[in-house]
């Protein structure tokens, strides 16, 4: 520069006519050599590094390989099959072991003749749950409905057959059971149960109506008839869903196993944890001490213990807690368990949504003078919700691994299936245990792995529409 | 729920009880729930104590003096069959201890490891990092302990059979290669001195990894004091050696220092005394090893399983935890010449700690809760022997599952208390 | 909150439609039998894959369920382990345990439960592979020990080593049955300890039965029977003497194929048993003719012993000192009258 302006010479300055490209790189910085260089062989620990890698999988890779697929036997009846002096050559998986076992690990002991009402509810939970998933889709409300409100009472009828006969309700519980004792039964539905039911209901609503009068002023009855009969219209025809006969012949939770108790027990862990997830996450948050100290007190109670001694307190211990001979079936009893135990974890997922939402947004609700609870419904929960699907995904995966604990208190999960199959002498070979653990594993894999790329995705799209 | 906490306008003598009002609102669903509470807990106790007296139970915590019967395939502290089912719960409360420390330390170490490899510019290690990363975190622990258990466990030689490794053959394969590329100066002492040392003593069968235990012969408790004191010492080093730093930029080798005080000490010490430590080597005798220390394999599967699984969760913490701190920081230290190995311990890891510390903390609360099903597989852990053999044997079904239950709470809250203390001094990094 | 709460007590209220009666009016009320057995030893109960299940154990819950409502297949049977039987019987959620269950003074008294019976007098033994050249339990010195958690052989373990000098290497104890056997089988123990019937049941579950022996010491009493909870004295005797009415049937010759006939003997024990003379099965909650139906349905008990797990069936357990007292056995049935 000083040399330009010094000089005083009679030609021309440069000046370049155009902004230059810009260099390639050298020849050492780019090309297939510069890419091996960078992320494989820059340096000697970076070569011994690569080395080691490249010895691991050639030490793991083609071995599996070999045992699933080239040396495995796809075909037999029993163990003569799978045996290496038998069959002359080396074995590798024993694949005929799983589809002998197939149907108890997918259906348990389900009667082979009703197993098309597994299928149902196998398909119909894919079928509900794919459009839920896509984001894209719309009537995602509806849709919702139809998974969270209307599936669990179909899957729960077409898996038990309906038909439950309940004995009595709020009335009959009161003592007053003998004036319903006399009915009759019509289709399947209990009329004693239904008279009672309906008597209990006018009851029930008109001390809610009483008591908020009494309470809040003549201007709060309206609302609080409305809420409890809504409540008690919901409730019955659940109710008359799982009353009503259809003929379907019935069918006891202690015959279910495998994948089909592994989903029943994941999804309805998920379901139920949802609602008491989001109320114990606001009274964590709550400015009431009771409500917010016995929520503390309950979330952090059930995830401090582990999982199976929660099984294990509502499996053998809650009936001692429980009035009476009442008892409850051994699935339902694990269901508790595994609810209380969700609802806790969900409720810390929730919680985290509900504080990400700026303070600037309950403000404004109270500002357009929003009750709370509107407030809550309307402007924070559905805003904190949606942050925090990735958050129930992964719950869900949690819980979906989880399940495989039920087989410490003898209830038989795929894993559980599994290990049962191992005992059976006609298929003991040396290749049987890791041919099932394979199997299971890739089940098990497929599920988890599939849930947690999907929750990656949603969190990626979230971040986005954050951005913008 | 989150009412505003301003009282209401209020009004004249005449006032009337309104919904409206935020004080009165709360204080009823308080109380309603104050009064819900108190009757659930009414009714379960009415219920249980009823039950029980039906059933002609007794209840209370005597039993706890009563003879145990049963024995316990691994207790560190002495236990016998004469011993009280309290000593039992105290074998089983150290055996979970025991799997839930080694987990967290072990698991910690291997997520660290595998964390920075799927952030490693070599592809072929981030690849086998990612991999290791997802096989082990969508499998569910219990399926993995049964599968280090059951199959790998099928697969060791029975106690007669047993793969036998010690200092020998590693030495004296050691000497023959030595040998071999003409380096017999070398590799003929070494042969030598690998034949004087004896057979293998550490084997590895269908019993569990057998080692030679080491007691001290004499001068116990003078050994106990060299190491407290060379820890004291290397304390007072690297605090003395801060103080340096910050005055003068002196920079000392503080870790290899501190190592060679605390290892060096105690060394030192047991050579004045002319090496009083004994070994008893194990050795075969009728259906199993004698002597030495048995590592039961179900304690090494349900390690084994509880550090894969929680390392796979560690290393994405920790990966996250790194990518959180900005890239600029690490240019900057790159710019004033610090390399890399620097770089990552001084500037990016004590940063990404602030990141990784809450997270891991639940992740030492899951594997200590996971410890739990090591009931699967046998290992005598709280659960299995308290709640498990205790139980059956008793009948005290609320007073144990209460206790399990009370202890794995405790475990919780201190471990929570501790890495909170821990993330606090992390984040007063930060000013 | 409120609309849930309210939700939430009315499901729980209508679970609790029962109300608290005796186990017999709340079996009769359900229609069948809450049974709990084990969770697969064969010749006392296993199921097929069709899941029915077979052996000595269940045929004395479809003994109950023939007694109570003429039909055995009305039982619902709760596969339990060791370790969680005596929970789930204390807990309501079965009416009887029928689970090679051993009778000791523990489990009768402080636990809460009453033992109907010995349906099958039984020892622990051990079992050992055959390649350990091993003849004797007294040979066992050193050796690792598998054993099922929560059982009476946890602890009998212990005091026999003891008694004979010796010292176990390790006593390994598992949760279940099939994990028990599973580490066994891989090697985990030289032995596997548990009562005798039970070894030869597991026996049948390996895959090489003919590498495994029991060894022929029994170094405990193990005597196994059916229980019931305290507090229910009437379906204790309805259990008790559905267990007696077994024994009596064999003694006097009665068995589900001639038990048509007998009804018309005039044998004065005979018709006190089958409620031709007296209306006994009224004492227990039942009708006169309620040995009729029990006996037809499932046979006597020598009828069960070897359809179950005698000579004749792959367990090939002789009767032994399960025989009758009149021909030199411990099974004594109380008089009908």
């Amino acid at each position: 520069m000083a040399k330009i302006s010094a000089g005083s010479a009679p030609f021309d300055p440069f000046v370049a006519a155009q902004v230059l490209g810009p260099e390639a790189p050298p020849i050492s910085e780019r090309g297939t050599f510069a890419y091996l260089r960078g992320h494989l062989f820059g340096s000697v620990p970076q070569v011994l590094l690569t080395l080691f890698g490249a010895w691991l999988v050639y030490v793991t890779i083609p071995p599996m390989i070999q045992f699933f697929i080239t040396d495995a036997v796809w075909s037999g009846t029993n163990r003569e099959a799978c045996l290496p002096d038998k069959v002359g050559r080396a074995v590798g998986a024993c694949w005929p072991f799983i589809w002998a076992k197939f149907d108890q690990l997918v259906y348990g002991f389900y009667p082979a003749a009703e197993r098309w009402r597994v299928n149902i509810v196998y398909a119909l939970g894919a079928v509900l749950l794919l459009p839920l998933l896509i984001q894209s889709l719309p009537y995602k409300r509806l849709n919702a409905i139809a998974f969270f409100g209307v599936y669990p009472v179909v899957a729960f009828i077409l898996l038990t057959g309906g038909d439950m006969e309940p004995k009595g309700f709020l009335l009959s519980w009161l003592g007053l059971g003998g004036l319903f004792s006399g009915f009759p039964a019509v289709g399947g539905l209990q009329l004693g149960f239904w008279a009672d039911y309906i008597l209990s209901a006018i009851l029930v609503t008109a001390l809610a109506a009483f008591v908020c009068r009494a309470v809040a002023g003549p201007e709060a009855m309206r609302p609080a008839i409305r809420s409890t009969l809504v409540t008690f219209a919901v409730l019955a025809a659940v109710l008359f869903a799982a009353d009503i006969d259809l003929g379907l012949a019935p069918v006891e939770t202690r015959l279910w196993g495998g994948l089909l108790v592994t989903l029943v027990i994941a999804v309805t862990g998920i379901t139920v944890s949802l609602p008491f997830g989001i109320l114990l996450a606001l009274g964590r948050r709550s400015n009431l001490p009771l409500v917010k100290i016995a929520s503390i007190a309950f979330i952090e109670f059930w995830r401090g213990v582990p999982l199976i001694t929660v099984l294990f307190f509502a499996t053998y211990m809650l009936p001692l807690f429980l009035p009476g001979r009442l008892t409850i079936d051994g699935l339902l009893r694990a269901l508790v368990g595994v609810a209380l135990f969700a609802s806790a974890y969900m409720a810390e997922v929730v919680r985290g949504g509900l504080q990400a939402i700026p303070k600037g947004q309950y403000e404004g609700a109270m500002a357009v003078g929003l009750r709370s609870s509107l407030m809550m419904r309307l402007v924070v929960l559905p805003q904190a919700l949606k942050l925090v699907i990735p958050g129930i995904v992964n719950n869900f995966i949690g819980l979906f691994k989880d399940t495989t604990l039920v087989l410490i208190v003898s209830i038989f999960d795929l894993l559980g299936a599994m290990r049962a199959a191992f005992t059976d002498p006609n298929w003991a070979t040396p290749t049987t245990l890791f041919t099932g653990f394979g199997f299971a594993g890739i089940v098990y894999f497929v599920f988890c792995f599939g849930m947690s790329r999907y929750s990656m995705a949603l969190e990626r799209r979230l971040d986005r529409a954050r951005r913008h | 729920m989150s009412e505003a906490t301003d009282s209401a306008p209020t009004h004249g003598a005449g006032r009337r009880w309104s919904w409206t009002d935020p004080k009165l609102r709360s204080a009823v669903i308080q109380i309603a729930l104050g009064l819900l509470l108190l009757f659930l807990l009414w009714a379960f106790y009415s219920n249980a104590v009823a039950n029980l007296a039906r059933q002609g139970i007794a209840s209370g915590f005597g039993f706890l003096d009563n003879r145990a019967g049963f024995a316990i395939s691994q207790t560190l502290i002495p236990y016998n069959e004469d011993m009280s089912y309290g000593r039992a719960f105290l074998v089983g409360l150290l055996n979970t201890l025991l799997v839930a420390v080694l987990g967290i330390i072990l698991a910690t170490i291997l997520g660290f490891l595998m964390g920075i490899a799927r952030l490693s510019k070599n592809v072929v290690i981030q690849a086998l990092a990612s991999a290791y990363v997802e096989v082990t975190r969508n499998l569910p622990p219990l399926f993995q302990i049964l599968f280090w258990y059951l199959a790998v466990l099928a697969a060791l030689p029975g106690p007669r059979q047993s793969w036998g490794f010690g200092l020998q053959p590693l030495f004296g394969a050691i000497g023959n290669g030595l040998n071999a590329i003409g380096l017999g100066v070398i590799g003929g002492p070494i042969g030598a001195f690998a034949a004087g040392l004896g057979a293998p003593s550490v084997f590895v069968n269908n019993r569990g990894l057998v080692v030679p235990r080491f007691f001290m012969e004499s001068g116990g408790t003078l050994l106990l004091a060299a190491i407290a004191a060379g820890i004291v010492i290397a304390v007072l080093f690297s605090r003395f050696a801060k103080k340096r730093r910050e005055a003068t930029g002196q920079i000392y080798p503080v870790f290899w220092i501190g190592l060679a005080i605390i290892v060096g000490l105690p060394l030192l010490v047991s050579a004045a005394m002319g090496f009083p430590i004994g070994v008893e080597r194990p050795q075969l005798r009728g259906f199993n090893f004698s002597g030495g220390v048995t590592v039961i394999p179900e304690f090494v599967a349900l390690l084994l399983a509880l550090v894969i699984y929680t390392a796979g969760f560690i290393a994405e913490i920790v990966r996250a935890g790194i990518l959180a701190v900005s890239k600029g920081q690490s240019e900057a230290a790159h710019s004033l010449g610090l390399r890399n190995g620097p770089t990552l311990r001084l500037v990016v890891i004590p940063q990404a700690l602030r990141v990784i510390v809450p997270p891991l903390t639940s992740q030492y609360l899951n594997l200590t809760k996971n410890s739990s099903l090591g009931v699967a597989v046998g290992y005598p852990d709280l659960f299995s022997v308290f709640a498990g053999s205790t139980l059956n044997q008793t009948g005290q079904a609320i007073e144990i599952i209460a206790m399990t239950m009370a202890v794995y709470l405790t475990i919780s809250i201190l471990t929570s208390a501790l890495m909170g203390w821990y993330n606090k001094r992390v984040a007063l990094v930060e000013r | 909150m409120k609309k849930f709460l309210i939700a939430a007590t009315a499901g729980l209220l209508a679970m609790a439609g029962a109300a608290q009666a005796a186990t017999l009016d709340d079996v009769k009320a359900r229609g069948a039998l809450n049974c709990g057995v084990s969770q697969g030893l064969p010749g006392f109960s296993s199921p097929n894959d069709k899941n029915e299940w077979s052996g000595l154990d269940v045929d004395f819950c479809r003994a109950i369920a023939a007694a109570i409502f003429n039909d055995p297949s009305k039982v619902k049977y709760s596969p339990l382990s060791a370790k969680d039987r005596f929970t789930a019987l204390t807990s309501g959620a079965i009416d009887l345990l029928s689970r090679n269950t051993t009778w000791t003074m523990s489990r009768d008294t402080t636990l809460g439960f009453n033992f109907a019976g010995v349906i099958y007098y039984d020892g622990q033994g051990f079992m050992i592979r055959k390649s350990a050249g091993v003849k004797s339990t007294t040979e066992l010195d050193g050796a690792s020990i598998c054993v099922q958690t929560g059982t009476s052989n946890e602890l009998n373990v212990g005091d026999y080593f003891r008694s004979k000098n010796m010292k176990y290497k390790e006593v390994i104890a598992f949760a279940t049955l099939d994990e028990a056997i599973k580490a066994y089988e891989s090697g985990r123990c030289d032995a596997f300890t548990s009562d005798r019937s039970q070894l030869a049941a597991v026996r049948l579950k390996l895959t090489n039965p003919a590498d495994h022996l029991v060894l022929p010491e029994t170094i405990s009493k193990e005597p196994l029977g059916p229980l019931v909870r305290h507090g229910d004295d009437q379906w204790f005797d309805l259990v008790k003497w559905t267990y007696f009415a077994l024994l009596n049937a064999e003694e006097l010759g009665i068995t589900s194929k001639n038990v048509d006939q007998m009804v018309n003997s005039t044998n004065p024990e005979i018709k006190r048993l089958l409620g031709t003379d007296g209306k006994y099965g009224e004492g227990v909650g039942l009708t006169a003719d309620w040995a009729v139906r029990i006996i037809k349905a499932v046979g006597n008990y020598g009828e069960i012993y070897d359809r179950n797990v005698g000579p004749s069936t792959p367990l090939g357990i002789e009767r032994g000192i399960n025989k009758l007292w009149t021909e030199g056995g411990l099974q004594y049935g109380m008089p009908v009258r």
